[in-house]
């Protein structure tokens, strides 16, 4: 038997993941995969909620769905902007790697 | 709902593969690995019976979202990275935060009473979800989508703003 909690757990450790990879890893393609993950692992606990809430007329909480609907288009924008930034990034520092683009360090 | 031993398999699966994409040194191998991981999440998500998310997360991620990425790492010619002197402090730093974050987590889902309980059964044998979430997508949030579509927008403006080669 499947529970709430095993949905939620799953979920958790999909973020732990991708949490880990954004700070770990020092290439910035792989940072913002890692970003995807995470906005993934909230996308599984939300969907696992609107199954678990049932409404009075017998159906799933779809309003979760629609967020997650949301979600995936803001998270399918910020992959566009973010792939044109690094290239953009590419083009004037000939690197993708993190440690080398310290000008706005403090 | 599907069966528990189903679940399990796909739930291992996407987070081996999750696990794959940190772990790979290779960028397009770490691509790959993130559209398995996003197959299993698909999965995932029909075992709750929210099909019209799941085709969206496979056409989105699958789809789109992941050809961007193999094309972009084509396009740089990115190999894999040079192994660099590790800072170890840093990275046992990451892990552990990484770790502490999961601990909390999973305490406030042990301690959640809802979490122990399955789901309930859903009384009506079909559901019609594509309907239902269009019918609220057109009605009660009719403002985010209009909002959404504007944002899309401006991605897409800005997208092409930032990827114009300057001409002087």
């Amino acid at each position: 038997m499947v529970t709430l909690g095993d949905y939620l757990l799953v979920s958790a450790l999909l973020f732990t993941i991708g949490f880990a990879g954004a700070m770990l890893r020092r290439n910035i393609i792989i940072i913002l995969m890692s970003l995807e993950l995470m906005l993934n692992a909230a996308n599984l606990s939300l969907v696992a909620f609107s199954r678990f809430h049932i409404g009075p007329d017998g159906l799933p909480n779809y309003s979760a769905q629609v967020f997650v609907f949301f979600i995936i288009t803001v998270a399918a924008a910020e992959v566009a902007v973010g792939l044109a930034i690094i290239v953009a990034l590419f083009r004037s520092r000939q690197t993708t790697h993190v440690e080398d683009l310290t000008s706005l360090k403090f | 709902m599907m069966p528990a031993w189903l679940f399990w398999i796909f739930a291992l699966f996407m987070l081996i593969f999750g696990a794959a994409v940190v772990i790979n040194r290779n960028p397009v191998a770490s691509a790959l690995s993130l559209v398995v991981s996003f197959l299993g999440l698909a999965a995932l998500f029909m075992s709750l019976d929210a099909y019209f998310i799941g085709i969206i997360q496979i056409l989105v991620y699958a789809g789109a979202v992941m050809v961007l990425f193999l094309f972009i790492i084509m396009l740089l010619d990115l190999r894999a990275e040079n192994l660099r002197r590790i800072n170890w402090v840093a990275s046992a730093g990451g892990v552990a935060v990484a770790l502490a974050f999961f601990v909390q987590v999973a305490c406030v889902i042990g301690n959640f009473k809802a979490a122990a309980q399955a789901f309930p059964a859903l009384p009506q044998t079909r559901s019609d979800d594509v309907r239902s979430v269009g019918l609220l997508l057109f009605s009660q949030y009719n403002l985010p989508l209009q909002i959404i579509g504007v944002l899309v927008l401006v991605a897409t403006i800005g997208v092409i703003i930032l990827s114009r080669r300057e001409t002087r």
